[in-house]
């Protein structure tokens, strides 16, 4: 994999990675394409970039550890990793089929490169500080990242993990909320709201940074002030759209866990052309 | 013929815990200990005071705990996450299925506290559900010493195998049954007493409970086999099969719900190997009391006259 920098060179792979991933849940005839597009720059800016990490050697010991919580998202997660060459690109077609590796929730069973088998959520930040102390422990370098859905961190464990996250100054660890509002039932605001949701971070003890989940610089510059941060965790609000680069899916509680029709697919591989 | 033997008073199980946990932290650096603020009760204190860096204070919150081991085990640490079984077991099963069993990382657990014979702080914070809820899990091994030394070594065993482990210990002091040269492999019942007449299977407080139960036994003229299941997962399938051909009749006896602990599931090698018919000492269908440890064991009926009455039942019933 060619590793980049460069925002334009990113976004061309956050759109492939988009198309990908349509492609994938269409086959599949179920998944949830809206929340894998709200995560699209974040996924591709991590892996193409932020991430020191070697598909050649997966488990190398001073890896930095990636931890899609919201696993429920994994077809862009699958997409990013094959493009890396941590899995064959051929078979990703074959998500939620009976034999193949990319399951309906991550699971390390199948792809070992994943770092975690999540799906049920509120898990994922517990499991990320445990890996975090485990390098603080040994002294590595390695930084763990956690995507937690918006929904998600409705679930009691997730601030039983920030109370625990800052107390400890685990601040090799970085949690990224992809807050784009809404959650099977409908949208946030009204299932359970969670705003003052930056506030509640900072009493919680983290450093808190809100950025567009969409604009690549803005995100490079966040994972950079999180690296720099010492002393306690940070978490990046994202603020992103639901179903982002297909205008029907955006902001549409229908795509959180439907696969777009026959119809539905080839206008949304038009407008990610 | 029988061996009789000598029960000695010896310290709870949770204490053997610690003092184990403590070698295991002398010899490997990889060990690390999780508590959820009960350090003074699990006797994980001692790890803490002797390696703080390694120790892990998670506070009241048991699944986060589960978790945060799990992720230390996925990162190559040999991780210890100790409660009262009653609250790990149950606040931490979800993260225990998915973090833990799911994704097979060598997590390890150890529940204290378990079973009734905690006594006076009643039933809230008892576990008689704890075995079932771990057994339930694909790929965990369940281990369940009955005193001291079959503690101090299965900790070791646990340390040693490769995926993830629940351990159970008492709060109550308990007599010394083995002596120091026993060894242990995880898997493999210790045959305590041998015997022609009945089996006595049994696991945790109640082995020598069975041991009592045998030696009255034998002065009534029945010979009792006494096996040590300190393993229920997995289950020496072939002591169970042994046991079952050789003295056509057993009783399994446990500090635990009768539904769903080791009685069902060496019923279930009995049925699929030598069927005979079989008696189950544990707690009943219901919750405990406040009490102390004695007037509850008594009461709930898991002492050495309820083995050796189910025994002389089971015995009436044998072809």
């Amino acid at each position: 994999m060619q590793k980049t920098s460069d925002p334009v060179a990113l976004a061309a792979i956050a759109k492939r990675m988009r198309r990908t991933a349509m492609e994938m849940i269409t086959a599949a005839k179920s998944g949830h394409p809206g929340g894998s597009l709200s995560i699209a720059e974040i996924v591709v800016t991590m892996y193409f970039d932020v991430l020191r990490h070697d598909p050649a050697n997966p488990k190398w010991k001073d890896r930095d550890r990636f931890i899609l919580s919201k696993g429920h998202c994994c077809p862009i997660l699958y997409a990013v990793m094959a493009e890396c060459g941590y899995c064959p690109k051929e078979s990703l077609n074959t998500l939620r089929k009976l034999g193949s590796i990319y399951q309906g929730h991550p699971d390390v069973r199948f792809i070992p490169a994943l770092e975690a088998s999540t799906g049920s959520l509120g898990l994922g930040l517990s499991l990320g500080l445990g890996m975090a102390l485990s390098a603080k422990l040994d002294k590595s370098p390695a930084r763990t990242y956690v995507v937690l859905g918006d929904g998600e961190i409705q679930e009691g464990q997730i601030w039983e993990a920030a109370m625990f996250g800052s107390f400890h100054k685990v601040d090799n660890v970085l949690a990224i909320v992809d807050s784009n509002k809404i959650q099977l039932d409908g949208f946030v605001k009204d299932i359970l709201d969670l705003e003052p949701l930056g506030d509640k971070w900072r009493s919680f003890g983290w450093h808190v940074i809100d950025v567009d989940g969409h604009d690549i610089p803005a995100l490079q510059a966040a994972f950079a002030e999180a690296a720099a941060t010492k002393g306690k965790p940070t978490c990046i609000l994202a603020n992103t759209i639901k179903g982002k680069g297909v205008s029907f899916m955006e902001n549409n509680p229908k795509f959180h866990g439907a696969a777009p029709s026959a119809d539905e697919f080839q206008k949304a591989m038009q407008e990610l052309a | 013929m029988a061996a009789k033997f000598e029960l000695k008073p010896g310290a709870a199980t949770r204490e053997a815990f610690g003092k184990a946990l403590m070698e295991l932290g002398k010899k490997n650096p990889n060990v690390v200990a999780l508590d959820a603020d009960l350090s003074k009760s699990t006797m994980s204190a001692g790890f803490a005071k002797e390696f703080p860096d390694r120790f892990i204070e998670c506070g009241i919150a048991e699944a986060n705990m589960v978790a945060i081991g799990a992720g230390l085990a996925s990162a190559g640490k040999i991780p210890f996450a100790a409660s009262f079984s009653a609250f790990l077991l149950n606040k931490g099963f979800e993260q225990l299925r998915v973090t833990a069993a799911f994704p097979n990382v060598n997590l390890k657990v150890v529940g204290t506290h378990s079973g009734i014979s905690i006594g006076e702080d009643g039933p809230s914070q008892m576990s008689v559900e704890d075995l079932s809820l771990a057994c339930s899990l694909p790929g965990f091994t369940v281990l369940c010493p009955a005193d001291e030394v079959s503690m101090m070594r299965l900790m070791h065993a646990a340390a040693e195998h490769v995926g993830p482990v629940f351990i159970r210990a008492g709060r109550a002091k308990v007599p010394v049954i083995y002596g120091s040269d026993q060894e242990f492999t995880i898997g493999k019942a210790v045959t305590l007493m041998n015997g022609a007449d009945v089996t006595l299977i049994a696991t945790g407080l109640l082995v020598a409970e069975a041991i009592r139960a045998a030696e009255t036994l034998a002065a009534e003229g029945i010979s009792a086999r006494v096996l040590d299941f300190h393993t229920i997962k997995p289950l020496d399938r072939d002591a169970i099969a042994k046991a079952a051909r050789e003295t056509g009749a057993i009783v399994v006896a446990e500090e635990h719900l009768v539904d769903g602990g080791l009685g069902v599931r060496v019923a279930q090698v009995v049925a699929e190997t030598s069927p005979v018919p079989m008696e189950f000492v544990g707690v009943q269908n219901t919750y405990a009391e406040s009490a102390t440890p004695e007037q509850l064991i008594d009461k709930y009926g898991l002492l050495a006259r309820d083995v050796a009455a189910a025994a002389r039942r089971v015995l009436k019933r044998k072809r």
